[in-house]
């Protein structure tokens, strides 16, 4: 196949919920600028956004970097931050960890990190606890 | 389909200066300059009339009917649009203008309290039958359908399949006036008085169905100069005139009038693009499930406030509540008869709405990877203030447009002056030390002069 890729980096702040969910938007309008099929952006586009709202109400900072091939769309994002002591745990519907803030605002039904398995196909968790959590996400586009 | 990219305006450029103005304010970056005048990209205009707004020497110019321009058939019925009812001093009834219409050339004029009342009934019945995803977007205003198939092709299937109270009322009128006069119903010709360009888009390609039932648009501004001193005549006639309509049409002049039965919590109402766009982009994101209703308009005060009404949108929908209370409170509709019509699917879209993605950076997905890192790199050069002077909207909009190869990089005045600037330090660069040679003196005295 060829080896045409398409790289883009995001920085996300933590607590900035001014800003939360722009870079998930700008995910979702560059896959729809490149003409991919909307029900794969779409997929995509939850999935970045849970992952990104995460970093936004967990970790210091974080990056989300963007990978487009031919053949995958790859999500890669990386925060410092407290980590998942169990991931098993984290990944588990309904388990969630957020502060009566963050309920608040409509997060903490435990359905991030399911939503996100659920909208891709190849999900990879590592977490550190105290250092960040590392999410690389797949979805593949044929 | 040839109607795929019909649009509702366009751009005189014999009138346009170029100010940039409505390319600033056009909410799906749909407008560009080019060679000192606006140019609209057909794939990704919604029709929302914002440009109209903007313009001060008239360069957009909407395709609506002049009341000149209608043309003859053997009978024509004006169907107002409530928003035409907030237009005039209070004293002027919706029973004066409907009666107005009538002596300014049209056979007949619809009222409009029945079908405004059987939408909100029918809008009750679909929601209590509805198992599909939510929520349900209101379809009523065109430009909002327009932006729901352009941007957020997922959400077609959430527009709500419901016909709009113009639609519903052109087609009783006809059918009233079919039965009565004996012409068949494509003798009859529906004008629909429109308080925007948009709705002539679902007129000429009504989303969710084969054809519209009404046939062509005069905009509000165009009829009022017109409409105004026969609503005179009208008042100092002493006539009685009859009152046709109830309160229930007057709300929809800025809202969609919503079922009782529906509670307010489980719904939104959201106005003015910007506001649309971010409420659509958290519904894309698979949030605000637990709503069951979304009513979206294009303007911030809903019809009162387009682009082809002329009294200021505060005053007609201040105007509209005080009509609203003077009118009759009755319920203009007979329930058993609704339920029967709603079985009948009378008040459906019958095919499902299409989608109308733009057109991509790329055909296919290697072109579009190349193409979107060629946009990166023009992009990281780019100075980022969205100046627009070079005739896109956004840097990161003409980062696109020259990778398109619709402009070149030496339209960005920044890029230009740095160029310019370091050419001139190279030039400069051998008489360092020298004082400033006469050449360079010279040249500033002429910019003077």
């Amino acid at each position: 196949m060829t080896d045409a890729e398409f790289v883009r980096a995001y920085e996300i702040a933590g607590a900035d919920f001014t800003n939360a969910g722009r870079a998930s938007t700008g995910i979702k309008e560059t896959l729809k600028n490149m003409g991919l099929p909307s029900a794969l952006i779409r997929r995509v586009a939850i999935a970045a956004y849970e992952a990104e709202m995460n970093t936004v109400m967990y970790a210091r900072r974080g990056t989300m970097t963007l990978r487009v091939t031919p053949e995958d769309v790859t999500i890669d994002v990386r925060d410092e931050g407290p980590g998942i002591p169990d991931i098993t745990l984290a990944m588990q519907e309904g388990y969630s960890t957020a502060t009566p803030e963050m309920r608040e605002m409509g997060f903490g039904a435990g359905m991030g990190l399911p939503n996100i398995r659920r909208n891709t196909d190849e999900l990879v968790i590592t977490s550190e606890v105290n250092r960040g959590t590392a999410l690389m996400m797949t979805v593949h586009v044929s | 389909m040839a109607d795929e990219h019909y649009h509702s305006i366009r751009f005189d450029a014999s009138a346009c200066h170029g100010c940039m103005a409505c390319m600033r304010v056009c909410p799906t970056e749909a407008i560009r300059i080019r060679r000192g005048s606006a140019v609209m990209l057909e794939d990704r205009c919604i029709d929302c009339g914002e440009c109209i707004k903007v313009c001060t020497k008239n360069a957009v110019v909407p395709l609506t009917a002049s009341p000149a321009g209608l043309g003859h058939f053997d009978y024509m019925i004006a169907v107002p649009s409530p928003a035409l009812y907030t237009q005039f001093d209070l004293d002027v009834t919706p029973g004066t203008i409907l009666q107005a219409l009538r002596n300014s050339g049209f056979d007949a004029a619809a009222a409009l309290s029945w079908s405004c009342g059987a939408v909100t009934h029918a809008i009750d019945l679909f929601l209590s039958e509805y198992r599909g995803p939510g929520p349900l977007i209101s379809s009523f205003c065109p430009s909002v359908v327009r932006l729901v198939q352009i941007k957020y092709p997922e959400l077609v299937d959430q527009l709500l399949p419901v016909l709009s109270p113009r639609e519903v009322a052109a087609r009783e009128a006809k059918l009233r006036v079919s039965a009565d006069t004996g012409l068949p119903l494509d003798r009859i010709h529906a004008v629909y008085v429109t308080p925007c360009p948009a709705k002539l888009v679902s007129i000429v390609d009504h989303p969710g169905m084969d054809a519209s039932f009404i046939d062509s648009a005069v905009g509000i501004s165009d009829l009022f100069p017109l409409l105004a001193p026969v609503i005179r005549d009208v008042q100092t006639s002493g006539a009685k005139v009859p009152e046709t309509e109830t309160a229930a049409g007057l709300g929809w002049a800025f809202s969609i009038s919503l079922p009782s039965t529906l509670p307010a919590e489980d719904t939104m109402s959201v106005w003015g693009l910007p506001n649309v766009l971010r409420i659509l982009d958290d519904i894309d994101k698979g949030k605000l499930q637990r709503y069951t209703f979304i009513e979206c308009h294009a303007c911030f005060e809903g019809c009162v406030s387009g682009a082809l009404t002329v009294e200021n949108p505060y005053v007609a929908r201040a105007r509209a509540l005080r009509l609203q209370q003077s009118l009759p409170k009755r319920d203009p509709v007979d329930p058993a008869d609704l339920r029967a019509r709603h079985a009948r699917g009378e008040f459906r879209t019958t095919l499902p709405f299409a989608i109308r993605p733009p057109r991509p950076l790329g055909r296919d997905i290697v072109t579009a990877i190349t193409r979107m890192q060629e946009r990166d790199r023009v992009a990281a050069r780019l100075p980022g203030i969205d100046c627009g002077a070079c005739g896109s909207p956004t840097c990161a909009a003409f980062a696109e447009d020259v990778v398109m190869g619709e402009a070149e990089q030496a339209q960005c005045v920044v890029l230009r002056k740095e160029q310019l600037e370091e050419q001139a330090a190279r030039l400069a660069a051998p008489l360092a030390g020298t004082p400033a040679g006469p050449g360079s003196a010279r040249r500033s005295g002429d910019d003077r002069h």
